[in-house]
């Protein structure tokens, strides 16, 4: 019996989408509340936070309710004949429902630290709203972006107890590196579960090795010499 | 070259009320910190807008509450210059002066690129970051990105003020030069008295969030026209005073008379004196006209001036007993200590003048 890798390539599906999903949802949220103002500021950041300190079981309930077979959206996609509860979808939903607080409350930190001329000064030059967005705010802001991207791979990879929830193990379709983990171990599967440790401990710090470097080497661009 | 600024906006703790309007290509705007200064220039480049009012810059219209015209940023064409000069820090010298271009096409793009380059002597540090260069190229490269975008109207928002005295002077300098090249008005606003005789001809007085008065520096430092005026412009000596005929005064905390070439309209006011303006004279010179005995109360060091603090008639108590204050070099102040108190001085009646609250 040879080694299944199929977790591997399932978790890595998974993070890449959910990162990805999060990344931009995440940046720009985070955007539009550092300019917003209003009352209501207070009550949305506390639901966009939420996620982030409850347990991954509650998500992973509340996503159920939403998109299991009797759940709104869940009733709504049954017409069309697509099932998304049990599937490598629902995985990704979990991993963006549990990993966004950590994007958008690090990226908005970010962008709460930029030198407010700055971005008056692109204001002033013309720019509109989407290239003061894109040109000034997301580069100046690009270190705390950076490190909250790398945060969020992490997240994503690790997600277990929503994933689960919503997602099941189904081997070789949602069976992801921590539910492998889980059920190796409760297998008595020791070394199996030890190999997927080494790999999981091996992309994880992959990743953020290399976003330190790539953002150093990024700096001393920068910052040159004197700085 | 024209503007009409007329706007009301409520701030934290006070009403920004303005109204100004000249034809001079260059106006220092002076004022206290937190006076509302800068308020006024983020209206007039639409950074914030005003409760009500009209702003209307070289016959445009960029603001008016009556008719609903309120202009984008990017419609109004305004320079302005930070602070902190506000470079983006992500981007090279020659990618912050192209960023207000990007609606030029590529090769017209670069020839006004490489212009303001040349104009501003920025050649050879075009593609170094901000961190890289120095406070002075930094400020140029500030200057000839606020430029670029040809605006009617240039705003300087203490361009000065982080910087230590020798660079100041040095980038002062660069700036007089620099804002030679630039045809169009030019606001510039400072709370440093020396910085705004430096820049302007003609200055604006702000006091929390009002004008007091526009006009020739020359005039707005010799006579103010207010006590606000008098003291924004750094007169050291106001005191409240009485007319007793046309050319006297009566200060009666100082127990004295003092003369004037100035007509005195109003009953009662202050009477201002510029620390320097007082002569420390030998009873030889003695002209009889505003001529004081007076006592040190105490004295303040700088490094080529002091500052004396002077009681007139009697010897002081203690440290704060004291009537004006004057201000001498440091040779005068030797030489004044060699002779015994009390010393003699002399007020010039040119250099006394009147003001009402």
């Amino acid at each position: 019996m040879g080694f299944d890798f199929s977790p591997a390539w399932i978790s890595i599906k998974v993070t890449l989408t959910a990162t990805a999903i999060v990344f931009f949802l995440g940046l720009v949220i985070a955007w539009l509340m550092t300019n917003y103002n209003g009352r209501w500021k207070g009550l949305i950041d506390g639901i966009l936070t939420l996620p982030l300190v409850l347990p991954p079981t509650v998500a992973g309930f509340g996503i159920l309710l939403l998109i299991g077979k009797n759940g709104p959206i869940g009733n709504f996609l049954e017409i069309f004949g697509v099932n998304i509860i049990f599937s490598w979808y629902a995985a990704v939903i979990a991993a963006v429902v549990v990993a966004f607080p950590l994007m958008y409350k690090t990226t908005m930190g970010a962008f709460e630290q930029i030198d407010p001329n700055i971005l008056s000064a692109a204001r002033t030059l013309g720019a509109s709203e989407v290239k003061v967005f894109w040109r000034v705010a997301v580069p100046v802001a690009r270190p705390g972006i950076a490190a909250a991207t790398a945060l969020t791979f992490a997240r994503c990879l690790g997600e277990f107890g929503a994933t689960l929830m919503v997602a099941g193990s189904i081997p070789g379709k949602t069976e992801t590196i921590p539910i492998a983990i889980y059920f190796a171990t409760q297998g008595g599967e020791m070394q199996v579960a030890l190999i997927w440790v080494l790999i999981i401990f091996a992309i994880s710090l992959t990743v953020l090795v290399i976003n330190n470097y790539w953002e150093s080497r990024k700096k001393k661009q920068q910052r040159g010499f004197g700085g | 070259m024209a503007f009409m600024i007329d706007i009301k906006k409520n701030l934290y703790d006070f009403q920004l009320a303005v109204k100004l309007q000249s034809e001079e290509e260059i106006i220092g705007i002076l004022g206290a910190s937190g006076s509302g200064k800068s308020m006024l220039l983020r209206c007039i480049a639409g950074l914030v807008k005003p409760d009500q009012g009209q702003i209307i810059i070289n016959g445009k219209t960029f603001f008016d509450s009556q008719k609903k015209i309120n202009l984008s940023m990017g419609a109004r064409k305004v320079g302005f210059l930070f602070q902190n000069y506000a470079l983006f820090p992500n981007m090279t010298v020659v990618q912050n002066i192209a960023f207000g271009l990007d609606h030029l096409p590529k090769n017209e793009k670069k020839r006004r690129v490489d212009a303001l380059m040349e104009k501003y002597h920025l050649g050879d540090i075009g593609n170094r970051y901000p961190t890289q260069i120095s406070g002075g190229q930094q400020q140029r490269v500030a200057l000839a990105r606020a430029v670029a975008v040809e605006p009617d109207i240039l705003l300087l928002d203490e361009p000065f003020s982080a910087l230590d005295v020798h660079l100041r002077n040095h980038m002062m300098k660069e700036m007089v030069e620099s804002l030679k090249e630039f045809t169009g008005l030019t606001l510039f606003v400072t709370h440093n008295r020396e910085e705004a005789y430096r820049l302007a001809d003609h200055i604006a007085i702000f006091n929390t969030g009002k004008l007091e008065v526009l006009g020739h520096k020359d005039v707005i430092f010799k006579h103010p026209a207010s006590l606000e005026t008098a003291k924004i412009t750094g007169c050291k000596n106001l005191i409240k005073a009485r007319r007793c005929s046309d050319y006297l005064l009566d200060i009666p905390k100082w127990g004295v008379t003092m003369q004037t070439t100035m007509k005195i309209a109003a009953e009662s006011g202050y009477m201002g004196i510029r620390a320097n303006q007082v002569k420390f004279v030998n009873t030889s010179e003695y002209s009889g006209t505003n001529c004081f005995k007076v006592y040190i109360a105490d004295e303040s060091d700088g490094p080529f001036r002091t500052s004396l603090y002077l009681k007139i008639g009697s010897p002081a108590k203690s440290l704060d007993d004291y009537h004006l204050q004057a201000e001498i070099s440091r040779e005068e102040r030797d030489r004044l200590f060699d002779q015994a108190q009390p010393y003699e001085i002399e007020i010039n009646p040119e250099s006394v003048f009147f003001v009402t609250e």
